[in-house]
């Protein structure tokens, strides 16, 4: 299978980032060192290159009927600028991908959807959409720019020359002119920083990519990209969230919308309710640099009572952290449990998934 | 492109090994390992008084990406490991060949560093 190209391919080569197959895409998984470029986020500001995720507009009279019964959120809440994070549940009420919908105006909406889902919510997209629904996958004719860092606002303000960008709330977004391109600039990440992503049309993006890293963004990929997600208590889709997942598990219920009526899985959700949870997803801080990774079992004296979605090597704190599904009754915040790895035991703290930093 | 200083032997498992004198050699990971793993992030090394025989795993090596076991190049008794770094994994990544060395063995048979390379075998075997 040959593998597909973002827009921005061609620097990363030039910078000489070490490449991976990511979702079918080439992409960077860093370019100079992981740990350089995550503490760059923490510090300064980052620049990622996030083309490689879906982005499908849906528009005509149908559109936010079609999203409404898709997703758990209430895209109804929704007014033009604003975006939602949201989910695409299936009948059992499980997690089939987590999004981000752009609110165009009542008649059009754009989906960020995960690279590794894209085929299949497109799929399922075109299934459930409802009469004068117009699908449109715009991703290969786009790019997606992340900068984030405490210095990512004023960097992008300056750039793009515009001040309203300073005080746009997070999950709103703004039109913005750049070089004679339309961009959109959302107050959004995925690294627990203050920053944007900006969807670029494909044949602008490389100018905005060179002028951002002239303005002082340190280029970062997908591998700083993982492990800022992981400190900031962020699921992913395939660890944290999957079609065996509930969100009531998640911790992302906040998300889902009981009272807004009809959508696909709504039922199953107001059993899971009822009948409580099993397990819960929680944040863990160990006390060794040794990276716990999915998979790995998490005990409670002689009782496996977990189990490890995401790890990594926390540069922030100069020790490993951690998120996985631990059982109810086992899952206080504050309590002493060990991780499994490769035959011996780690001792770790169950800490608040939002926290894990603190 | 990769380090490989004269010198020095190298074993097909990427791990180098320097003579101290005749008995004490002291051993690490090359250039190239430390490349391919990309930023090392923790150490697990043998403590002093092990006796490791050829080939034996001594330890492990994780980077953020990926674990990857140490192997010891000669048979011998561990009379130091590089305890310091075990904090400061960085520095193999910076310095494989001096500050990031990870053990220390008193060599059981001299007649062992015969199978392993010099920096031209090791470079012929990487390209």
């Amino acid at each position: 299978m040959t593998l597909k190209h973002t827009p921005l391919y061609a620097e990363h080569i030039t910078t000489e980032a070490r490449m991976v197959d990511f979702a079918g895409w080439e992409m960077p998984i860093y370019y100079t060192s992981i740990l350089e470029e995550s503490r760059s986020v923490r510090k300064s500001a980052g620049l990622f290159d996030i083309s490689h995720m879906g982005r499908v507009r849906l528009s005509g009279a149908g559109s936010a009927q079609t999203i409404q019964y898709m997703t758990s959120n209430n895209v109804n809440n929704l007014k033009a600028g604003m975006a939602q994070y949201s989910l695409i549940t299936n009948p059992l009420g499980r997690v089939k991908d987590d999004i981000i919908v752009y609110c165009e105006s009542h008649e059009s909406y754009l989906l960020v959807i995960n690279a590794s889902n894209s085929a299949k919510d497109l799929e399922w997209i075109k299934f459930h959409q409802v009469q004068d629904t117009v699908i449109q996958d715009i991703t290969e004719m786009s790019a997606m720019i992340a900068v984030q860092g405490p210095n990512a606002p004023d960097i992008v303000s300056k750039l793009l020359q515009s001040e309203q960008l300073l005080s746009m709330p997070r999950f709103y977004y703004a039109p913005v002119k750049y070089q004679g391109a339309e961009l959109t600039v959302c107050r959004t990440g995925y690294t627990g920083e203050d920053g944007f992503e900006i969807i670029a049309p494909a044949s602008e993006s490389k100018s905005l990519w060179s002028s951002l890293v002239s303005s002082g963004c340190v280029p970062c990929g997908l591998g700083a990209r993982d492990t800022l997600r992981i400190e900031a208590g962020y699921p992913l889709y395939g660890h944290e969230i999957d079609e065996n997942i509930s969100p009531l598990e998640a911790g992302l219920m906040w998300a889902v919308k009981l009272d807004k009526g009809s959508f696909i899985g709504k039922n199953a959700l107001l059993e899971d309710k009822s009948s409580g949870l099993a397990r819960r997803l929680m944040g863990l801080v160990l006390e060794d640099r040794v990276p716990p990774r999915q998979g790995y079992t998490i005990h409670h004296s002689d009782e496996v009572v977990g189990e490890v979605t995401s790890g990594a090597f926390s540069p922030t704190l100069g020790r490993s952290v951690a998120m996985g599904y631990i059982k109810r009754g086992y899952d206080k915040v504050g309590s002493a449990v060990e991780i499994e790895i490769r035959e011996r035991r780690y001792p770790a703290r169950i800490v608040n998934k939002k926290n894990l930093l603190v | 492109m990769y380090k490989v200083p004269e010198g020095l032997k190298y074993s097909r498992s990427h791990e180098w090994v320097r003579l101290e004198d005749s008995s004490i050699a002291v051993v690490g990971i090359t250039d190239h390992a430390q490349a391919e793993l990309g930023d090392i992030v923790y150490l697990n090394l043998p403590e002093p008084g092990r006796m490791l025989q050829y080939d034996e795993q001594f330890g492990e090596v994780e980077s953020v990406k990926a674990v990857s076991e140490l192997y010891t190049p000669l048979t011998g008794e561990v009379i130091e490991s590089n305890n310091p770094i075990l904090d400061n994994t960085e520095i193999v990544n910076e310095d494989p060949y001096i500050k990031g060395w990870l053990i220390k063995l008193r060599i059981a048979d001299p007649k062992e560093l015969e199978n392993l390379m010099d920096a031209n075998g090791y470079i012929r075997m990487l390209e």
